[in-house]
């Protein structure tokens, strides 16, 4: 499992572990699982998509401001604020 | 002596002070939670921002090329205080002491020859116009602000950016209470413009030799440093609005104090009066008597 964060300044949002999360990136949308390639990205305004089994529908989080970092304890993303 | 009349409405009226001082005491306390929630609510994404830019920065490094926020403009003749204080008043001396800090940097810069400006966040950082009538570059409209949100922080770091990029000044602080303790407030300024990054540490350094960068690293740095400059002034604003509660607290938990010892005094000051007065009677009646004898 990816262990996913999501972090606004006013607060921890979510911090959960997940099968595969669609980031918005500035370049283009990418899936994080689980063991990527340590990545810093910028994120263009949109929806993260968490996958939460293979399977699943996945939930979408609406972002504006945002950054995502993968490294070896998962992918955390930083937005300016969620809806 | 005063009257026993006039003692006891002066009891009453220090009374009903008390029971102001102490649901305002109350009042802080409650608030003081909240905004200590708020502004621990806040720690992981400074914390998770500030790793990021301490290792983006050692990759980039400081050049002629970086962002203007980053390296500065080259001058650092023109100064802008950002003064953050409260809404209200009676919260001891949080107002006076970040003034008075403010004040003291602006003294100090202008006895070095530099041209100083302010920058008001807060209705009590106003008095500073009777010192300073002329550098007042703005002045924040902040009174309507219920609840403490990110845009608002976000409102004030993109006038100064903007201020920034029109060359109206070349360094800016930031004037804060820092908070240690509820009793322990700390009237502090610091530089947020150019940025001063923290050193990035080994162990960061190390982990990341393999990171991929979307897009590149100087333009994640250029994304992420009007953020960091917004980042910095919500978490003053946040330990800002913890500090007031606490010294809120501190001050009217003496206040309350203060009247009740002075109760205590004005009571034995009236019963006092009230035996002497007995005792005169006693004395009328008793001679009163003795004379009829």
């Amino acid at each position: 499992m990816l262990h996913f964060e999501l972090v606004t300044p006013e607060k921890l949002v979510r911090s959960e572990d997940v099968y595969m999360v669609v980031v918005p990136g500035s370049e283009g949308d990418f899936g994080v699982l689980e063991g990527h390639a340590p990545l810093m990205s910028t994120i263009r305004d949109g929806a993260l998509a968490i996958y939460r089994t293979e399977k699943g529908e996945p939930e979408t989080i609406a972002i504006v401001g945002g950054f995502a970092e993968v490294s070896e304890t998962g992918l955390t993303v930083l937005a300016e604020s969620v809806t | 002596m005063a009257s026993l009349k006039a003692l006891k409405v002066r009891i009453g009226s220090v009374k009903s002070t008390q029971k102001i001082t102490k649901a305002m005491k109350m009042v802080a306390a409650a608030k003081l939670r909240r905004a200590q929630e708020a502004a621990v609510a806040g720690r992981p994404y400074a914390e998770r921002l500030e790793a990021v830019m301490a290792s983006l920065a050692s990759k980039v490094g400081v050049s002629e090329g970086s962002p203007k926020l980053l390296a500065g403009t080259g001058s650092d003749q023109v100064h802008l205080l950002i003064v953050a204080t409260s809404e209200r008043g009676l919260a001891g001396a949080f107002n006076s002491n970040i003034v008075r800090a403010a004040r003291k940097k602006a003294q100090e810069l202008e006895a070095a020859g530099k041209t100083v400006k302010f920058y008001i966040a807060g209705k009590k950082g106003r008095v500073l116009r009777r010192f300073f009538p002329t550098q007042i570059a703005h002045d924040h409209e902040m009174s309507q602000i219920k609840k403490l949100a990110f845009s608002d922080a976000r409102e004030i770091a993109d006038d100064v950016a903007a201020r920034f990029e029109a060359g109206e000044f070349d360094i800016a602080h930031l004037f804060y209470a820092r908070f240690q303790s509820a009793l322990v407030q700390e009237a502090t300024g610091r530089q947020i413009i150019p940025v001063a990054l923290p050193a990035a540490s080994a162990t960061a350094t190390a982990s990341d030799a393999a990171v991929i960068y979307e897009p590149d690293e100087e333009s994640i740095l250029a994304d992420l440093l009007p953020r960091n400059i917004a980042i910095q002034i919500f978490r003053a604003l946040l330990e800002n609005a913890a500090s007031e509660q606490g010294s809120r607290m501190t001050a009217m938990d003496n206040a309350t104090r203060n009247a009740g010892d002075m109760i205590k005094r004005l009571s034995i000051q009236y019963n006092r009066a009230r035996q002497a007065a007995i005792t005169t009677e006693l004395v009328e009646i008793i001679s009163g008597a003795e004379a009829l004898k």
